[in-house]
């Protein structure tokens, strides 16, 4: 973790208890997670109680309060990729990684996600690898695409 | 380059002028389409590849490669289009690109990477006559091949910030209103409640402090029609909003939209810069003595957040739980101000509104639907894309015409509008007009415009399995009836879509649907069975034939 960076974000925002949201994304996009020891600095630099950085941390999705994986798996599960057969296409990438949707494996390699919907239906299903797409994906193919990541 | 702030209508319709004049409408130009799908089918390294070829022959001053948004056809991406003569190419790779350019460069065309119908093998060459475009009216996204989103000079090159130039030195803010409420414009975002209407509420509320905001949230499943133009045409979208603030007399606006996609966050955030340094935000826009600033917010990752008040909330910082609908938020919105918040497509409507006025405008579309009205088409369609016609249009047209009917040869039961609140019609009904009324009616309504088509082989219950799924997923677990009714419709659909139905869960599913739908907050639960709704009316059979009959004695099933 960039610790340089986390302190900028925090100092951007100091004192501006409405900006809570915005910095909690910059942080979450540069770090990947929220560590607890973060949150709380930021609840300190904002002038917000600690409760509340919770809640919001913990409830919208694109908050992680735990660490990610090298790599962050996502497979699509909005409605066109679901009808062009994105549960298949989910089924063998949880077989590949071995986790569930929200899991990180042991070596830290992976984290997968799933989510709906990004928007590019015409290529559906869609295998998104960090934030490469790669669409019109099929079972086969997507192990093909997970090895070339270390 | 740095621009000196502009003063006055007049110093805008200079540069203009003068951008103009520096350009050569002869002069060929290769459009590459940068859109969502195009980028997911590597549009980057084709127009790396053109850029670069540009470069190494030195051709900068025989033709220009220009990085558009997305043109429409997304099925057959990436796409390319040459002007003059809107020459479509499609499913282009870096290797066809010295191809292009060769033909380009002696006014030839690369024959076989132009359109060939499936079944004639006919060839279309330009965007005119190419089927899918062919039959659309593109007013909104039309532009998008024609502009770099990160260049305002093209945007004004097509004509773009001359409404706002209209209405700032000729019209009063209540003549600017009134022409919006004469167009009888109505929000693309799912309500179709009229735009002017809301617009005089705010305009009227007593508070001195009024914000204006556009919902770039997009988080209907398989909508994707406003992260086109938001991200092919941000600045259209900003000029809709600073008319709108002018006439109802907003300090400030808010742009929310979705934090997943880089290219739409850069292009919004370099559109507002962009902007500014134009003085076309800022104080005294223009010279008029008008002051409007814009602030950019991202949503976090729950569909809730497109919920106008739940948005607000978010906007203020706060968790995105609803208010109750008595509390208007056109009256009290962000920190209790009124906040008149549209949809994008509705924003991108009012520049020509102002522009070319309410009679033209109201001379489109139906009798209380006017417009054009931009379609996400998907699911197991033969063309996808971003498709714009006329409100009034026969769904056949859409679902034919535009789409190419059904994939692999194979045929239509359904189709399926508006999301997870939607709802799926029988392939029966496709002679209806779109219009929102009518469609609302049938209980399928346009919703944000998410048009699907779904094959013979679907199996309804599953859809509808998979929409509350989805739909449990997003509440935001505020209301009870929302978040535990939901719970109880999802049990019963993974039943049945598994074929281990009970006697008494369809009428179980129906009194769900009903209270989920009175007691509910917002419209997440409110409309949360819609779908199933419309499925019990047209596919009831469907959802009888799950149904393992104990009582029947036969349980051995």
């Amino acid at each position: 973790m960039c610790e340089k960076k986390i302190d900028e974000i925090i100092e951007k925002y100091r004192g501006q208890p409405s900006s809570l949201i915005h910095a909690l994304v910059e942080i979450q996009h540069e770090n990947h997670w929220l560590p607890r020891e973060v949150m709380h600095r930021v609840a300190d630099a904002l002038a917000v109680p600690f409760a509340q950085v919770m809640q919001i941390a913990s409830f919208y999705k694109t908050f992680s309060l735990t660490p990610k994986g090298r790599h962050e798996v996502h497979v699509c599960t909005g409605m066109t990729c679901h009808l062009r057969g994105a549960a298949k296409l989910l089924e063998r990438v949880e077989e590949l990684t071995g986790l569930k949707a929200g899991e990180t494996d042991a070596d830290s390699r992976f984290t997968l996600d799933t989510g709906a919907c990004l928007g590019s239906c015409s290529i559906a299903p869609e295998l998104i690898v960090d934030g490469k797409h790669y669409g019109r994906m099929t079972p086969d193919k997507a192990e093909a695409v997970l090895k070339s990541y270390e | 380059m740095t621009m000196a702030r502009l003063q006055s209508a007049a110093e805008l319709e200079d540069l203009r002028a003068d951008i103009l004049a520096r350009r050569d409408p002869a002069k060929p130009c290769i459009a590459v389409c940068a859109g969502a799908a195009c980028d997911g089918q590597d549009s980057a390294t084709v127009a790396a590849t053109f850029l670069a070829a540009v470069d190494q022959q030195k051709l900068g001053g025989k033709l220009e490669v220009r990085t558009t948004g997305c043109h429409g056809y997304c099925e057959k991406g990436p796409n390319v289009v040459v002007t003059p003569g809107d020459i479509c190419y499609f499913e282009v790779s870096p290797t066809d690109v010295p191809d292009i350019i060769a033909a380009t460069l002696k006014g030839e065309v690369v024959e076989r990477l132009v359109y060939k119908d499936p079944v004639t093998g006919a060839k279309a060459v330009h965007m005119n006559e190419v089927p899918f475009y062919k039959h659309q009216t593109r007013l909104l996204i039309g532009d998008n091949p024609k502009i770099d989103p990160m260049k305002i000079d093209d945007y004004l090159a097509v004509g773009g910030y001359a409404a706002l130039v209209k209405a700032l030195s000729t019209m009063t803010p209540d003549q600017v209103l009134d022409e919006v409420k004469r167009a009888n414009l109505r929000g693309r975002g799912g309500g179709g409640f009229p735009a002017g209407s809301k617009w005089e509420t705010t305009k009227n509320a007593p508070e001195k402090i009024k914000y204006v905001i556009v919902n770039g949230h997009e988080g209907e499943s398989a909508a994707f029609m406003d992260r086109a133009m938001l991200t092919g045409n941000p600045h259209k979208i900003l000029e809709g909003l600073i008319i709108g603030a002018y006439a109802i007399g907003a300090q400030k606006g808010f742009m929310y939209t979705r934090h997943d996609m880089p290219l739409l966050e850069k292009h919004v955030r370099n559109a507002l810069t962009q902007a500014k340094e134009y003085g076309l935000l800022g104080e005294n826009i223009l010279g008029s003595g008008f002051d409007f600033e814009v602030e950019l917010h991202f949503d976090v990752g729950i569909f809730v957040s497109g919920e106008s008040s739940a948005l607000m909330r978010s906007i203020e910082g706060n968790p995105p739980e609803p208010r109750p609908k008595y509390i208007r938020t056109s009256v009290s919105g962000i920190w209790d101000k009124p906040s008149n918040l549209n949809n994008v497509e509705t924003w991108a409507n009012v520049p020509q509104i102002i522009s070319r006025g309410a009679e033209w405008f109201t001379s489109i579309g139906s009798e209380k639907s006017k417009g054009t009205k931009l379609i996400s088409l998907s699911g197991n369609v033969v063309n996808s894309g971003v498709v714009e016609v006329p409100m009034g249009t026969p769904l056949r047209t859409l679902v034919f015409d535009i789409g190419g009917g059904v994939r692999d040869g194979k045929t239509l039961k359904a189709i399926h509008f508006g999301g997870a609140m939607g709802g799926s019609i029988p392939a029966s009904l496709l002679d209806a007009p779109l219009d929102f009324d009518g469609m609302s009616k049938l209980g399928a309504p346009i919703g944000a415009g998410g048009l699907l088509l779904m094959d013979e082989d679907t199996d309804m219950v599953e859809v509808a399995r998979y929409l509350m799924d989805f739909l449990t997923k997003e509440s935001c677990g505020k209301c009870v009836p929302c978040r535990e009714g939901m719970q109880q419709m999802l049990q019963i659909l993974t039943r049945l879509a598994k074929g281990e139905g009970k006697k008494g869960d369809l009428e179980r599913l129906q009194d769900l649907v009903e209270v989920t739908g009175v007691a509910s907050l917002c419209a997440l639960g409110k409309t949360s069975g819609d779908p199933l709704k419309s499925m019990f009316r047209y596919f009831k059979p469907e959802y009888e034939s799950r149904i393992v009959d104990i009582a029947g004695g036969s349980e051995s099933k």
